[in-house]
């Protein structure tokens, strides 16, 4: 400590000094004030953009789920207002992306449940459709409770449940065509 | 203006404050436009082949359209209205299933934007005068083909005597590459988040593209 106090003793002591503002006086103090807000709404903004990325590959194959924000009106440079204005509308998309794909979410647990069920038991849901969609996954397959052998299994109580292959395949052009013409 | 290495365009001082990162890259190619050869066909095949629906959903994660994205609402501008160039690019292979060959130049920044992800491109370069660089529109000042005035303040990518381009957005007319152009001036818009390295990059690939 009897080093510090004489080391700091020795430094030649400098008054405070405020840092330099551009051109002096209040309105420059404001304008670096304002400047580091545009910079903090800017890092806010560009942290809200990335969770909606996140979100948005997350979300996908499910459809409807509105992302767009909007646009200010540019380009140019926005104001602290404006800069506010985007990062509001951005935590509202979040919030709403976020609330959406939770409710979705519950539905399609309920709706895997329900294929587990069909799965167990189909004759107790008969004709029960379920789909890839239903369930948030994309493709276009499915699960459906069926009689087993057409009227004969419905007559007989034998049910069960189908699952379908998929997608149709794209129609061939060419060569098909080209016989037709 | 000159072939060689890309040269850094100017920026205007209170974009330099406002937007770290910000710059414009810029280099003359001795050529127009044409028709693509084959080879060049060939690549853009290669490339839809390479390029899947997985890789356009994620496009958000990757840090590159994600600085583009995050610059557009830092400018005003929504990515999910008016798209960055790399997600335009993946929503056209989207749709038709492939990216279209249009011509030489064209399929060059397909190319070039699609395998670096950086914004770029190109005008005439001998309807440039002086240095390209990246600046606010003044009062009064419009982008030609453009009734009335641009509001000031707009950005612009601009020569030393006019506005080439909105940021981003239309070319002025008369200004981009045209048929009879022989000189092409590639340029690339760097914003924070994109490493100089992948920029020029951009610049390189469209332009070793574009001289075949």
């Amino acid at each position: 400590m009897p080093e510090l106090r004489a080391h700091e003793s020795a430094r030649p002591r400098t008054p405070f000094q405020a840092p330099p503002v551009l051109g002096g006086g209040g309105g420059s103090t404001t304008e670096t004030a304002d400047r580091q807000a545009r910079d903090d709404l800017r890092r806010q903004i560009g942290a809200l953009e990335r969770k909606l990325g996140e979100l948005f590959a997350s979300a996908f194959p499910r459809q409807g789920i509105e992302w767009r924000v909007g646009a200010v009106g540019g380009p140019r440079v926005l104001g602290v207002a404006e800069l506010e204005r985007v990062r509001d509308a951005l935590v509202v998309r979040l919030g709403d992306a976020q609330a959406e794909l939770g409710r979705r979410a519950d539905v399609e647990e309920a709706n895997r449940g329900l294929i587990e069920s069909m799965i167990a038991e189909p004759e107790r849901h008969r004709w029960v459709k379920v789909s890839n969609e239903d369930i948030g996954e994309a493709e276009c397959r499915h699960w459906h409770s069926r009689p087993k052998w057409g009227i004969l299994g419905m007559f007989l109580g034998w049910w069960r449940v189908k699952l379908s292959s998929g997608c149709p395949l794209p129609r061939g052009g060419g060569p098909s065509s080209a016989i037709g013409q | 203006m000159s072939e060689g290495a890309p040269e850094a365009g100017y920026l205007a001082p209170e974009l330099r404050e406002e937007f770290a990162g910000l710059a414009l890259r810029y280099l003359v190619v001795e050529r127009g436009s044409g028709r693509s050869p084959r080879e060049v066909k060939d690549r853009l095949r290669e490339l839809s082949n390479r390029f899947a629906g997985a890789q356009a959903i994620n496009m958000r994660h990757q840090p590159i359209p994600w600085a583009y994205r995050v610059f557009f609402r830092h400018i005003g501008l929504d990515p999910d209205e008016q798209l960055i160039p790399v997600e335009a690019l993946a929503l056209e292979r989207m749709k038709h299933g492939g990216f279209k060959s249009r011509n030489l130049l064209d399929d060059a920044l397909t190319i070039a934007i699609m395998e670096s992800r950086v914004a770029l491109r190109a005008f005439d370069a001998d309807k440039a005068t002086g240095r390209l660089g990246i600046r606010p529109s003044a009062a009064g000042e419009g982008l030609e083909g453009r009734p009335g005035e641009l509001p000031a303040g707009t950005l612009v990518i601009a020569d030393e005597a006019r506005p080439l381009a909105l940021l981003f957005g239309a070319t002025a007319d008369g200004r981009g590459v045209h048929p009879k152009t022989r000189r092409t001036v590639l340029c690339a818009v760097a914003v924070a988040g994109v490493p100089d390295i992948a920029v020029e990059e951009a610049i390189w690939l469209a332009a070793d593209v574009l001289q075949g």
